[in-house]
């Protein structure tokens, strides 16, 4: 896994509530068996007209926000299926970082394990965020993970956060099944004690 | 599968001290150590694998060099790409063909047994868990998929992952988890006639909204719980992820045993006797403290209809669709607006002045053999209106057989309702059952969003039998006036 510690980057809003997995990437793109590949294929039915052409309204289609690494959204962010495609996608498109005020638990376990970053900030500065993104031209964000903080040059400096073993895990990019690993011995006792020998 | 899924702890771990819930039972139980600086490490007693979520799990698994710790503890089938017309094979789609290939690839190479499409025991992998008995109470059990929240009808802890997930899963048969919080959602008194678990779960959500138990293992208790069957306690835990929740859980009782007894992989003789007894433990102490509790009185709860394009955006089917300018906040009204100006529906309409072009009864929330009855009861000396495309996906093979044992089959049949094979069908529409642009559908499945069933689709969740009476009336309606025949 890639891992992640601090990052700066253009931000584009998706002013949307319950943003769910289904918009993120729909089904029609689950079928490929490869983790790669996906992000041409985000927010597909948003992005594009009923004929494939790009949808100038979307925010992601507008050149202003083109190379934007950040992505800010209202709360309950990918909520619905479990599919990691959502991640994925989002990744292959090249968000670094999500900031919302609130994000399903399948979809943020899901980030964490594509180096992928959730911030959750509260209502007020996810609405500050927002307005300036749309609002301020370039608008950047630094999302610093060490610090456990977001901030950019307008005098936004928000900490937010995040428990202590997923925050390594994306600081060191670590592979956690080779860390649960190391604990084969306590699995095998486990087995053991409760399965007979 | 080849072995028990559990026998009796020979080691008891050490109670917490005072009164547990349920869920906390089953955690403590399943914690195999709690290294520092990491979250505890939770055992997998169950492993459910479907073709959509694996693939790039067993591809790492290949770039490791990783093997299956428990080969016997994961339950592999195909559901979400199977095309459901009779007599579908061989696979026109080239793109799900593979991804089913891959699966059987995969299967071979790491040793898992699987219900291929053309296996007795095929299904969605959420009916058959239960139905061939590797569901059962005190289980750990993982799928990636959110719907895992199905197994907890069994007093199971059962939750949905993701592809890395799975990976772990398969190669440690562990994850490492935060403790969620707890919450308990009572419904004090029976549910009224024509009320079933369907609309008991869209009232919650409308109730408690789609992200009203995030982060949460919820336990549904109260007499209305204790009075559904199990299929009616599957759907009900079913939608659990519908309001945000990790799981939702069901103590075991008698319904649960009665169901479980005599099943494939239940225990058999003296280990069902033990594992009853044990089981029978499983229910949360008096005086057991949750995070939370919310409580609804059954009284309240009508036959529901969404209007809107979450779950939560539900309203009795003897209501209307509600006006946007009342939301309490802009975003809710925004929300509101997008989702009525989606579902092509005016502020005001009557839920019964809808009209519907397809009805689909399925899915893993309602397709058992009770679903289907109650659909068919309805269906029974109707016709489908003209206007209406119906189709009726049994949840797998076993049920697909015993529904036509009953004769059920027949009933849909003569009132003009398509009789399909098992799969997830149109309520992902990953498969070639899909809605049109702009059709609209009474659906017995668990999301409306939008396009969920297909682009432009407009999808209305309901119970079988407000799917039913709608395929034969042409619009929603109150099935308890329903003329029975």
């Amino acid at each position: 896994m890639k891992a992640f510690r601090t990052h700066t980057g253009l931000v584009a809003p998706l002013d949307r509530a319950n943003v769910d997995t289904d918009q993120i990437i729909p089904k029609q793109f689950l079928k490929r068996i490869e983790r790669t590949g996906f992000g041409e294929f985000l927010f597909y039915d948003w992005r594009r007209t009923p004929d494939g052409a790009l949808d100038p309204n979307f925010p992601l289609n507008q050149p202003r926000y083109a190379g934007a690494s950040i992505l800010v959204a209202d709360r309950n962010f990918g909520c619905g299926s479990s599919r990691e495609h959502a991640p994925w996608a989002l990744d292959d498109f090249g968000f670094r970082a999500v900031i919302a005020p609130s994000f399903a638990d399948i979809f943020a376990n899901n980030c964490v394990k594509n180096g992928l970053l959730t911030v959750v900030l509260p209502e007020a500065q996810v609405a500050t965020i927002m307005k300036r993104a749309q609002e301020v031209a370039g608008y950047r964000v630094t999302v610093d993970l060490e610090q456990r903080q977001v901030r950019d040059d307008l005098g936004l400096a928000v900490s937010f956060e995040i428990d202590d073993f997923s925050r390594r895990c994306l600081l060191e990019g670590l592979d956690d099944i080779g860390l649960t690993l190391q604990h084969e011995v306590d699995i095998a006792a486990y087995e053991a004690r409760r399965f007979g020998g | 599968m080849a072995v028990e899924l559990q026998k009796p702890i020979q080691e008891r771990a050490p109670s917490a001290a005072g009164p547990r819930t349920l869920f906390e039972k089953i955690w403590q139980e399943h914690v195999v150590c709690e290294p520092p600086g990491q979250p505890p490490l939770l055992y997998v007693d169950l492993h459910l694998v479907h073709e959509v979520t694996s693939p790039q799990a067993f591809d790492g698994l290949r770039t490791a060099g990783r093997r299956i710790r428990q080969p016997q503890r994961t339950l592999v089938t195909v559901d979400h790409n199977v095309p459901t017309t009779p007599g579908h094979l061989p696979i026109t789609d080239p793109i799900a063909a593979r991804q089913m290939e891959a699966l059987r690839h995969n299967c071979r190479e790491f040793g898992l047994t699987l219900y291929d499409i053309d296996s007795p025991d095929q299904g969605i992998v959420h009916v058959i868990g239960p139905e061939l008995g590797a569901t059962q109470p005190g289980l750990t059990i993982v799928c990636g998929d959110s719907h895992t929240s199905t197994h907890g009808a069994f007093g199971a802890l059962a939750f949905g992952i993701g592809t890395s997930e799975v990976e772990h899963v398969l190669a440690t048969q562990c994850l490492p988890q935060q403790k969620p919080r707890t919450m308990e959602i009572r419904i004090n008194g029976p549910l009224p006639e024509g009320v079933t678990a369907k609309d008991l779960v869209l009232g919650i959500i409308g109730t408690i909204g789609i992200d009203g138990a995030t982060g949460h293992v919820v336990e549904y208790t109260g007499e209305a719980v204790r009075g559904l069957s199990m299929e009616g306690r599957m759907t009900l835990c079913n939608m659990s992820i519908e309001a945000g929740a990790r799981a939702g859980m069901v103590a075991p009782d008698e319904v649960t045993f009665d169901y479980l007894r005599g099943r494939r992989f239940a225990p058999k003789d003296a280990a069902w006797d033990e594992a009853v007894a044990r089981w029978r433990g499983l229910k949360s102490d008096a005086g057991a403290r949750y995070d939370k509790v919310i409580e609804i009185d059954a009284a309240s709860l009508a036959p529901f209809v969404t209007w809107g394009t979450n779950p939560g955006m539900v309203v009795p089917v003897t209501g209307r669709v509600p006006d946007p300018a009342a939301a309490r906040s802009t975003a809710e009204r925004g929300a509101a607006e997008r989702a009525l100006e989606y579902m092509a529906l005016a502020p005001g309409t009557a839920i019964e002045d809808i009209s519907v072009d397809r009805v689909f009864i399925g899915s893993c929330t309602n397709s058992r053999l009770e679903d289907l009855r109650a659909a068919a009861r309805v269906a029974r000396g109707h016709k489908v209106n003209p206007k209406v495309r119906a189709l009726v996906v049994p949840g797998s093979q076993a049920v697909k057989r015993d529904a036509e044992r009953e004769g059920l089959d027949q009933i849909f049949r003569a009132a003009g309702f398509e009789w399909r094979d098992s799969g997830c069908s149109m309520c992902l529409g990953m498969n070639p059952d899909i809605l049109g642009p702009g059709e609209r559908c009474a659906s017995t499945s668990n999301r409306n969003f939008e396009g969920r069933q297909g682009r432009g689709g407009r999808t209305h969740l309901v119970s079988p039998m407000m799917a039913a009476a709608a395929a034969i009336a042409g619009h929603f309606t109150d099935v308890r006036r329903w003329r029975f025949q």
